[in-house]
């Protein structure tokens, strides 16, 4: 393949005369994104026309509340798959904090010990991860494998049942209602998850940490070239999922005040599909978070609409979502060619 | 006169490598505000000089003073530190980010940890425009050429750190204009009083640019001379430590066949054969034992045009006729089991496998058109890839040894020893001397003369006009993805002649 040869010489006589690039193709880096935007759309506009209630504004608050964990998860995920690696123990992670949450307040302890305790044991694996893949060149698909295992594993062994959570300061959280105008509640989590977006979205812009995430992923041979922390980064990066897996567990724990050590399966495949949808490129080095935040509201407009709908079954959620991951790898792919 | 005092000086480098000594007492010294030319054959110690001075690798003797202070360097990034900056062949940086970002991520100008997006971008203006550069410093890299983004290499390079400058092989994959614009770039850092060491195969370019070189050989210090005082010759029989007649001998001999292959049979034809966005319909035919070569500036669409060839894209127009037989080559397995055979470009991207040994890769086209369910016995592997490794001079002559551990030039005979001892009629062979040594260059020529005197027919793709002179009977030359003349190469051709039909008729 000629790759290189056949690179159209853009601006090679440097001269202002050159906007016609600029125009019809505006920006490629966002053309997955705005794909998704549009769909979410389309879809939200559909509901609106088809069900009666669709169009009041607590169906999108909603979709926090419904999704807080996935979106937090998600979130983590992005910062991984940016850096062209994958992130599979999330959703035993959320499990393992879930059970974990659960035995301990049952067992007595203070909730303010648990809560911080639960994030570290979670952000710790996710190091544990990181350095596993950056300093035994493991590949993040095994790495986090392992850990996957690992974090179910450990969530069985503590308890096989679900066990119910009777922690004051847990049940507060968990039936605390937030009002955002007249008849729109919602709850502590979904707050939790549009702050973690905001942080992270914050941090990927405008952080060196964060751009250090992106050049890892267009080219991390060049990054150690460029003197770029890439060990570092890379550890960072899956502690970073780890932190937003537990985060997402103990969201689960108040959304549900209980732990169960089969919760969350799967989770880890629905966050990345989430990310694709949302245009976080898998091979790594481009994607935003907001792209993930708008992959997950897909999912749960999908959702919302065959609930709305009633009489549909919800495999068709997968049966979609699936269809949707083709879609939008296959724009991908196209997008990226493009660029080339 | 008084030379201003070195700001780089090694003396006395070695460095050993489990049985090979790459630098036996090498003295390099670098003035400030020179370009100066590194030169030697592949396995010359070109390289490890370079990653020893960028701190890649330690050093096993002598020492390097940078400044005046002797500096021990661990790493790239203290090199780096210390003001020892690198642009190499392939461009090392992320080219999904944007060109300002490139410059100066990990430096960002920072203000309560936030980057400031606007000052980065101001600033990377200003630095490009002092390379006379004015680009959109906001698109992603990936939206610009490759000659674009080695400016940027070297704008990131020299905003790190100004005082020596390494560039290694920076023009081996731009074309003329480009490498223009990089000498001018290179003029004005080195008005600057930066400090430049250029590696480069390309001979023309060295005597452009360079104001002194210094020659290597088999890990020893031929000699550090001023370029005006080396006569060309004089420097290559230096570099490789022989004189070179090998290239008189060829001059004669193209001349001498070609009347002969006025009246071969074809083996191939193609009428208004095309592909939309990679080739215009041209009309080719290529003659039995015959050498056409193909001429044009990069992305003229040399390469497209002999992938068509060779059944790697599809021709969406015109026919192909092969020994007076239409045919439709669907795959590249078509064209081989037709007798066309194709040498890449990219022999390290797509021809030679690096952690297979000469004997697997060079047996490994053979193996493919015989299918895999009829392995050839090992008896018969040795037998052959013997015989090529001796009739190419593949160095060092063991078969067993990893490809990727042998210089550039012996990779291109192993992948070439590939191809030929499928026994193919038509061997299209693009960019086959890219990037390696003088010595090999020749012998690689030689052979595709050979190769010729034999009866095979060359497509010969390259980017050096000398070269495809030299070996061509007949020249197509190629502009903008167009086969715009075909020129007999008879006395009256040169490189000017071509030149003039590569440069004329130009859309400006």
């Amino acid at each position: 393949m000629t790759t290189i040869d056949a690179t159209p010489a853009t601006n090679k006589t440097p001269s202002p005369t050159n906007p016609r690039r600029r125009v019809y193709l505006p920006n490629t880096k966002y053309i997955p994104i705005l794909a998704t935007l549009t769909l979410l759309l389309i879809m939200y506009f559909t509901g609106v026309a088809n069900y009666e209630n669709f169009g009041q504004p607590s169906v999108v608050v909603n979709l926090f509340r419904d999704n807080a964990v996935l979106i937090v998860v998600a979130v983590g995920m992005t910062f991984v798959i940016i850096t062209g690696g994958i992130d599979l123990s999330v959703g035993a992670v959320i499990s393992m904090t879930t059970t974990l949450t659960a035995t301990l307040l049952q067992a007595g302890w203070p909730p303010l010990v648990v809560l911080p305790a639960v994030l570290l044991l979670g952000s710790l694996l996710g190091m544990g991860m990181g350095a596993v893949i950056h300093y035994f060149k493991v590949e993040p698909f095994i790495a986090t494998l392992a850990g996957l295992f690992l974090a179910r594993g450990i969530a069985l062994f503590i308890n096989q049942s679900s066990i119910p959570i009777r922690d004051k300061l847990w049940k507060a959280m968990s039936e605390y209602r937030i009002v955002l105008a007249d008849g729109v509640v919602t709850k502590i989590t979904s707050v939790t998850a549009v702050v973690v977006v905001l942080i992270a979205a914050a941090v990927l812009a405008w952080t060196r940490f964060g751009r250090n995430v992106y050049a890892i992923g267009g080219n991390a041979d060049s990054a150690l070239l460029m003197g770029l922390p890439v060990g570092r980064t890379k550890i960072a990066v899956y502690t970073l999922s780890g932190f937003c897996a537990a985060l997402g567990g103990v969201l689960f724990s108040i959304n549900s005040t209980s732990g169960w050590a089969l919760q969350g399966q799967g989770l880890e495949l629905d966050a990345i599909a989430a990310c694709v949808i949302g245009g976080v490129l898998l091979t790594g080095g481009s994607g935003y978070v907001f792209g993930s935040l708008l992959g997950v509201m897909v999912y749960g407009l999908i959702q919302t609409i065959i609930t709305f709908q009633g009489d549909l079954n919800a495999a068709w959620t997968r049966i979609i979502v699936g269809l949707l991951l083709f879609g939008f790898i296959v724009l991908q792919r196209v997008v990226t060619r493009r660029a080339r | 006169m008084g030379e201003p005092s070195p700001v780089l000086e090694m003396t006395g480098i070695r460095k050993v490598f489990p049985g090979v000594v790459a630098l036996d007492g090498v003295d390099f010294r670098l003035l400030p505000g020179e370009i100066h030319a590194l030169m030697g054959e592949n396995g010359a110690g070109k390289s490890t000089l370079i990653k020893v001075l960028t701190g890649v690798y330690d050093i096993d003797g002598g020492q390097i003073t940078l400044g005046g202070e002797q500096v021990d360097f661990t790493g790239p990034l203290q090199s780096q530190k210390a003001g020892v900056s690198t642009v190499y062949q392939e461009v090392n940086l992320c080219t999904n980010l944007t060109v300002a970002e490139n410059i100066f991520i990990g430096r960002e100008p920072r203000k309560f940890g936030r980057i400031q997006w606007g000052l980065m971008r101001k600033r990377a203006a200003e630095l490009l425009a002092r390379l006379d550069l004015n680009i959109d410093v906001s698109a992603t890299l990936d939206t610009y050429s490759l000659a674009i983004q080695q400016m940027v290499a070297i704008a990131r390079a020299v905003d790190v750190s100004a005082r020596v400058l390494i560039l290694d092989e920076p023009t081996s994959s731009l074309d003329a204009s480009e490498v223009a614009q990089l000498f001018t770039i290179m003029r004005r850092l080195k008005d600057d009083g930066v400090a430049i060491l250029f590696v480069s195969h390309f001979l023309d370019q060295v005597y452009e640019i360079s104001d002194r070189l210094t020659v290597l050989r088999n890990g020893q210090l031929i000699g550090e001379y001023k370029t005006a005082d080396l006569p060309q010759v004089q420097l290559v029989e230096k570099m490789i430590g022989k004189e070179l007649a090998v290239l008189e001998d060829l001059e004669d001999k193209s001349q001498r066949i070609r009347a002969k292959t006025a009246d071969a049979a074809p083996i191939l034809a193609a009428t208004g054969l095309g592909r939309t966005g990679a080739i215009s319909p041209f009309d080719l035919t290529i003659h039995q034992g015959e050498v056409v070569g193909l001429a044009g500036l990069l992305g003229s669409g040399r390469t497209e045009l002999a992938r068509l060839l060779f059944g790697a894209d599809r021709a969406d127009s015109g026919s192909l006729q092969i020994d007076g037989k239409d045919v439709t080559l669907r795959s590249p397995q078509a064209a081989m089991k037709r007798g066309i055979a194709f040498s890449s470009e990219n022999r390290r991207t797509e021809g030679i496998l690096g952690e297979l040994s000469v004997r697997e890769n060079i047996i490994l086209a053979l193996q493919a058109s015989r299918g895999w369910t009829r392995p050839i016995p090992r008896r018969k592997q040795d037998e052959i890839v013997d015989k090529y490794i001796k009739a190419l001079q593949i160095r060092p002559a063991d078969p067993e040894r990893e490809v990727r551990n042998l210089s550039g030039g012996n990779q291109q005979k192993v992948l070439l020893a590939r191809w030929l001892i499928t026994e193919p009629r038509l061997l299209i062979i693009d960019e086959p001397t890219r990037g390696i040594d003088v010595g090999a260059k020749a012998e690689i020529q030689k052979l595709v003369a050979e190769l010729s005197d034999g009866g095979m027919a060359v497509l010969f793709v390259s980017a050096e006009l000398e070269e495809v002179l030299r070996l061509s009977h007949k020249i197509e030359v190629l502009r903008d993805r167009r086969l715009v003349e075909e020129l007999e190469n008879t006395e009256g051709v040169d490189a000017d002649r071509i030149m003039q039909t590569i440069a004329s008729g130009a859309t400006q």
